[in-house]
């Protein structure tokens, strides 16, 4: 399998080897944490244990009875409402005010660009707890705490550094002059936008939009201080699960987690082919 | 030409400054015929291409008027301003075939799919590009894209077309080539063309008047025989074409004659085009080809300089001859390889010939080279 040069020597092949079993173990680390719930999420059984018929992989030892509870338990299914009832109405903010942002400040006779891009993309970069104590402290203020609006809010600008950054990164490959030739052509700046600028950044507002999505999906800490008991999220649920009662639920719950984050990150990973496909043949 | 009412585009004392402080263009006063073919010429920096964008409307002017049609243009947007431009990065649509390119002006002006389709096949087939509708730009050659671009220019048929150094991104032979279909297309259509560039051949194969730039400047304004044979400064005389000049001080004038005297005591009788008074330095503008190697084979009346041989090129259909005039060693002489015509050794002095209204008294500056690469 390898493919040594005659001048290498023997401690060039015992590199070789080695840099792949270091890589292997980098690899086992950050996926086997992840790996094994799945199996255990079909666990017949009522704990986190492999019991000893799944490990000798007898039919008995497994059961969807996991995946039935999630389905059917009200706590679960009103946790998932609000879930998909924030995430993707976050997600639309994001998309809109970080498009703008980005492309506002893409612009070269916007003034204090680096401070307010600094300023947009804060929310990323400060610890979460303390963007969340924030947030409950000045919604409960202007009477957004615990409401459904404040969630979305405080998600969207939790949001909007990813649309922004990555909105950015395709903007820096369009060619000015696509808007000029545009113009010239006849287009007012709107159909410009929505006919030359939008398709070719597409990618970049979609890829930002995915990040958005998972972000709000995935998160805890701000919901817990901004929402209300009625506002509950699967990842609040599943936290006050794993502290209440340690049920193979958030198990099954894990696994289908996993697999959204794995569809959705191949649609990025699509559509990030699909965009140099574009950026390919644009002329330079 | 500079009659405010005949002219179809108008610059009437237009200045630009993008900081307020440095003008790039100083007040510029040029009128552009229906249907010319005007080029803009000048080295990068000039102003050349600030005046298409601020005619475009990409950019707007500091000071003065632009005029299209009669009308003021200053304060009308670019997508109003029914002007087609072709860019030099062709600037195509990459997400849309050719033909949705093509067809992208008529949609803006909201014309019927069986018109948009009747138009963009007339276009494709005048550029000759009939078979490439489906295909998307990234598909074709730069030279098919610049054909593309000229197209989507022309398809909604605007009266006055713009062309940013259009041809600067082609390889030597098709730029050739495509010079004299954008001249021909140009004459079919009757559409008013103003060009930019900064290659000289260009300029001068292609255009009815050609506006030489310099300096935010407008040094001459010309047809291209005019501007090759009788440049009216030292700039144009160096910029375009090739050029000898010799060093003098005017030492009398003897009708439109000057006689300028070289730094090495001779004198040569000079057309008085642009030079000062008597006592005053001047350069002479004298074109490699109009000079003879051997005095004998000039017409009667010429007269003679003499030289020093330093080099001598053979290129095939020309000679080129290196010869120390004075104190510039860099005189060229240009002569046709024909069975008569001598072949010079280095060293070898001679006697040129030249008429004397081949040999132009310019003023005296002093032009850098590398403004004019």
């Amino acid at each position: 399998m390898a493919n040594f040069q005659p001048y290498d020597t023997s401690s060039d092949k015992a590199w070789y080897y080695i840099f792949r079993v270091i890589c292997g173990l980098i690899f086992f680390f950050l996926m086997f944490p992840i790996l094994v719930i799945m199996p255990l999420s079909f666990n017949a059984g009522n704990y986190f244990t492999f019991t000893p018929e799944m490990l000798r992989l007898e039919i008995e030892g497994f059961s969807l009875k996991h995946y039935r509870d999630f389905f059917t338990n009200p706590d679960w299914q009103v946790a998932m409402y609000n879930s998909f009832r924030i995430a993707p109405v976050a997600t639309l903010l994001s998309v809109g005010f970080g498009t703008l942002a980005a492309i506002g400040l893409s612009q070269s006779h916007v003034p204090f660009r680096r401070t307010i891009m600094a300023i947009l993309i804060s929310p990323m970069i400060v610890p979460l707890i303390l963007s969340a104590a924030g947030m409950y402290f000045f919604y409960s203020r202007i009477g957004l705490q615990g409401t459904y609006i404040g969630v979305v809010l405080a998600h969207a600008a939790l949001g909007i550094p990813f649309v922004i950054i990555t909105v950015t990164a395709t903007l820096t490959g369009f060619d000015k002059s696509l808007t000029r030739a545009s113009a010239s052509l006849g287009a007012g700046p709107i159909r410009t936008f929505f006919k030359i600028q939008m398709p070719l950044i597409l990618p970049g507002v979609i890829s930002g939009g995915l990040f958005a999505f998972i972000t709000s999906f995935d998160e805890v800490v701000v919901v817990l201080f901004v929402g209300s008991a009625s506002l509950k999220t699967l990842p609040w649920e599943m936290f006050n699960g794993l502290r209440e009662q340690i049920s193979p639920t958030i198990l099954a719950i894990a696994t289908i987690l996993i697999t959204l984050s794995v569809l959705l990150l191949s649609t990025i990973e699509i559509l990030r082919r699909r965009s140099e496909r574009l950026r390919g043949i644009t002329p330079s | 030409m500079t009659d405010k009412d005949n002219g179809f585009v108008v610059f009437s004392g237009v200045q630009k400054s993008y900081d307020g402080k440095i003008l790039v263009v100083k007040d510029l006063n040029l009128s552009i015929a229906k249907g010319e073919f005007l080029t803009m010429l000048g080295p990068s920096g000039s102003g050349k291409t600030t005046c298409l964008l601020m005619l475009a409307g990409f950019e707007t002017a500091t000071q003065g008027e632009i005029l299209l049609g009669g009308k003021p243009i200053n304060n009308i947007p670019p997508h109003k301003r029914e002007i087609g431009m072709v860019f030099q990065n062709y600037a195509l649509f990459p997400h849309m075939t050719v033909a949705e390119n093509l067809a992208f002006p008529l949609q803006v002006r909201s014309m019927s799919k069986s018109d948009q389709e009747q138009k963009v096949n007339h276009v494709l087939d005048m550029v000759q590009m009939s078979d490439f509708g489906n295909r998307r730009p990234g598909q074709l050659s730069g030279g098919q894209q610049q054909r593309i671009a000229l197209a989507r220019a022309l398809v909604f048929e605007p009266e006055l077309v713009l062309m940013d150094e259009p041809l600067g991104a082609l390889d030597k032979q098709l730029r050739e080539h495509m010079q004299f279909e954008i001249k021909h297309l140009h004459e079919r259509l009757g559409v008013t063309v103003v060009y930019v560039t900064h290659d000289q051949t260009e300029a001068l194969t292609m255009s009815d008047r050609v506006a030489v730039f310099n300096d935010g400047i407008i040094q001459q304004l010309d047809a291209p025989d005019k501007l090759y044979e009788a440049p009216n400064n030292c700039f144009v005389a160096q910029f375009i074409g090739e050029n000898n000049t010799l060093e003098g001080t005017v030492e009398s004038f003897e009708g439109d004659y000057a006689n300028v005297r070289l730094e090495n005591d001779q004198v040569i009788s000079a057309l008085a085009v642009n030079v000062g008074e008597v006592g005053e330095k001047t350069l002479i503008s004298i074109r490699p080809e109009r000079v003879e190697t051997e005095a004998e084979r000039c017409p009667e009346g010429a007269q003679k300089i003499t030289g020093e041989v330093l080099e001598f090129i053979y290129m095939g259909d020309v000679f080129r001859t290196r010869i120390r005039v004075g104190n510039n060693d860099e005189f060229i002489v240009k002569s046709r390889n024909s069975p008569s015509q001598q072949r010079l050794q280095p060293g070898e002095k001679v006697t040129l010939g030249c008429m004397n209204k081949d040999c132009r008294a310019l003023d005296y500056q002093a032009v850098s080279k590398e403004v004019l690469t």
